[in-house]
């Protein structure tokens, strides 16, 4: 098996730890002001809440091989890729409590959060990322960059017209796209089985004539490898991707999502091979880092959240009038 | 004496038993959408119909709303009464084509010869923070374009009628329902969401406006929840002698018309309030027509509130701000009583 720097490791671990204890946060805060009844619209952080909890080895696997000039976009699940690929903590955090100092000044939220400086955005209509990613990976080979564009989207977004039309557009013009599908087995309370013709979308990739890799399991040393071939050959200028993981949706589709349509043990039994649990193991007992190091990764990452935390609560609300301004720039 | 109690159901339970009871009469009647399932939808229009009727008649669809609406186009050529739900309203943009230039077209391309009885249903409707793509209402978008009809219902008790209209109509429906009117278990809890509802079927006239309370100080028109706005807007400005009289649209196309004139001739001042976008939009289409045919009748210049030319913004002092409410409604019609 190839092998990974412990630079590249280690910042997955610690990334993918990063997620994990945001969304745990997020969860909280989002319960807050919505108990003992819940009301979608109240508390600190109203509105539909998507989380990404157990989703995390999608992110890293493929981000830890970006740069800053390649551009992310993602779905209406996006903390986190917006993590991996380094929107700003504070101020995406700031947007998703509804902050003047958010990305989007409080008026996009968090399924619509956008940092143009290291490239991300994101978006609640499923399936809009794809072109655009498609459109990124036009402009980097315009350009003469070697930059790429990954787009992350539900297996459920495989079903949607953008995906076929953006997939064709993407082998034809040979370009330097990745499209990331994370297979966490349900779009809403509809099973991957009741909404897809073939087994894995990877095998989509031949009818568009470009390669198609497959993850199971949740893995994220392999989601590295894989993409890192894939990365590497779009840089290269040999064609787009599809890369398809098996993933884990441990929280509900939405926050308040009754989950009538899914058997409760089914995520305790997916919690127990939980990938950060894994990955920690690996760390120590096939690569030999210090339990100590990964203590005091896990302690930055920490630190790092609450500070986006205390600086998202503590910031100011816009002022209504603003809702008038930014519709032309 | 009333001898029997009334019973009460919310909105989205008024929606599904409509469907229930066209499903039980008419074997030609089925639901397709997402999560309209096990789930029984994410606002719960089709609560309960997986059970009765299973995964024949209730079908779980892929995300591919080009696809399944599309689909219903093709069933009901052939005889079918498709009811098809797009999850949110915002998210017609991925399928317009198979609703505007095909749904809306052919029965007229075809001079009458195709007929396609589908109900498009539709969840509209802000105020909860869903921001820019999940808030939005597109009345006008929808009934801006010919060949639809396009309707709005406040109440359960219309929810439920206009719903079994809508089935046996052999056009086109839009069926909008508000998502913070279905009285569902996780949003705001209002007491329009909730209400009297007769078990047998019946019908509510598509294309008919409802005149919710009298007055003849100043007609005030409104739509869904505007209606319940400005419902509540009417009780304050009767604490201050003014006696409004409101109207419920319920129905966007056919548009009734005679309604709102009428009402004019009696109070001889116009306010139209709107959950949607101010320019194009509804509230416009009214004063057009107060301008066309009741200009004489008017004492003053129509008002309009209605969501300023923006996308719905997330923040919570943001989507206050933008969308109308009891308080903006009373001082609109205090101004136009005054002038
Ligand atoms: C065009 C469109 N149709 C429907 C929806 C409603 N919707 C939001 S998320 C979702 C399920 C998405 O499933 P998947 O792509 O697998 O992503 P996941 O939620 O599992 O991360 C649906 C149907 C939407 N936002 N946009
Ligand atoms: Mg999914």
């Amino acid at each position: 098996m190839a092998t990974i720097s412990l630079d590249h490791l280690t910042w997955m671990y610690e990334t993918m730890y990063k997620i994990r204890y945001y969304e745990d946060k997020m969860a909280e805060a989002y319960a807050e002001g919505k108990n003992p009844v819940f009301n979608i619209g109240a508390g600190p952080v109203p509105g539909e809440m998507h989380l990404a909890t157990g989703q995390e080895p999608a992110a890293v696997g493929i981000c830890v091989h970006l740069k800053k000039e390649d551009t992310v976009t993602s779905p209406h699940r996006p903390h986190h890729h917006a993590i991996a690929k380094g929107v700003d903590l504070n101020r995406m955090t700031a947007e998703i409590f509804g902050k003047v100092t958010g990305l989007g000044k409080g008026k996009g939220g968090h399924m619509h959060l956008f940092d143009p400086d290291v490239k991300f955005s994101c978006g609640g209509i499923v399936g809009a990322g794809i072109p655009h990613a498609l459109g990124a990976a036009l402009a980097a080979k315009k350009k003469g960059t070697d930059w790429v564009a990954v787009a992350f989207i539900g297996e459920g977004a495989a079903n949607q017209g953008a995906f076929h039309e953006s997939l064709n557009m993407a082998a034809l013009w040979n370009l330097p796209l990745i499209v990331v599908i994370e297979n966490n087995q349900y779009g809403i309370s509809v099973p991957k089985s009741a909404s897809t013709s073939v087994p894995s979308n990877d095998i989509r990739a031949v009818a568009y004539g470009m390669k198609g890799y497959y993850v199971k399991d949740n893995d994220p040393i392999e989601m590295y490898h894989v993409s890192k071939e894939a990365v590497e050959r779009a840089r290269k200028g040999e064609g787009p991707s599809i890369i398809e993981i098996e993933t884990y949706r441990y929280l509900g589709h939405f926050q308040g999502d009754p989950e009538v349509y899914r058997d409760k043990n089914e995520v305790t039994l997916l919690r127990e091979k939980d990938p950060i649990v894994r990955m920690r193991q690996i760390l120590i007992q096939e690569y030999g880092i210090e339990e100590q190091q990964l203590i005091e990764l896990e302690n930055k990452a920490k630190q790092e959240v609450e500070a986006a935390y205390q600086f998202a609560r503590e910031s100011d609300y816009p002022e209504p009038e603003d809702a008038l301004k930014d519709l032309f720039v | 004496m009333q001898k029997t109690k009334q019973r009460l159901l919310t909105g989205n339970k008024a929606i599904a038993e409509a469907i229930r009871l066209e499903m039980e009469r008419d074997p030609n009647v089925f639901v397709m959408g997402e999560d309209v399932g096990v789930y029984g939808g994410i606002f719960g229009a089709t609560e309960g119909l997986f059970q009765q009727f299973g995964p024949e008649r209730v079908i779980d669809t892929p995300i591919s709303e080009t696809a399944f609406i599309g689909a219903a186009i093709g069933a009901a050529a052939e005889g079918m009464r498709p009811i098809v739900e797009l999850m949110f309203v915002d998210f017609f943009g991925v399928c317009m084509d198979q609703i505007y230039n095909h749904m809306a077209k052919i029965p007229y391309m075809s001079g009458g010869r195709v007929k396609l009885p589908i109900v498009l249903m539709t969840a509209v409707g802000g105020g909860y923070s869903d921001a820019a793509q999940h808030s939005q209402t597109l009345y006008a978008t929808f009934a801006h374009l010919p060949g639809m009809k396009v309707v709005a219902p406040s109440t359960p008790y219309d929810l439920k009628g206009m719903m079994i209209s809508a089935i046996r109509d052999d056009n086109p429906v839009v069926f909008m329902y508000h998502k913070t009117l279905q009285g569902l278990g996780w949003m705001d809890q209002l007491d329009a969401s909730v209400g009297h509802v007769p078990e047998e079927a019946y019908t509510v006239p598509i294309g008919k406006a409802k005149v919710v309370r009298e007055g003849t100080d100043i007609t005030i028109v409104g739509i869904q929840m505007t209606t319940h706005h400005v419902l509540e807007a009417a009780k304050k400005l009767e604490q201050h002698g003014i006696q409004a009289e409101v109207i419920d649209l319920r129905s966007l196309v056919p548009l009734d018309r005679e309604t709102i004139l009428q009402s004019i001739k009696k109070t001889h001042r116009l306010l139209v309030v709107d959950e949607d976008y101010l320019s194009y939009g509804m509230t416009a289409e009214i004063a057009a027509i107060a301008a066309e045919e009741g200009l004489y009748d008017l004492d003053a210049p129509v008002r309009r509130l209605a969501v300023p030319d923006v996308p719905i913004p997330y923040s919570r002092p943001l989507e206050q701000f933008v969308l109308p409410n009891a308080d903006k409604i009373f001082h609109e019609a205090m101004k136009l009583v005054n002038e």
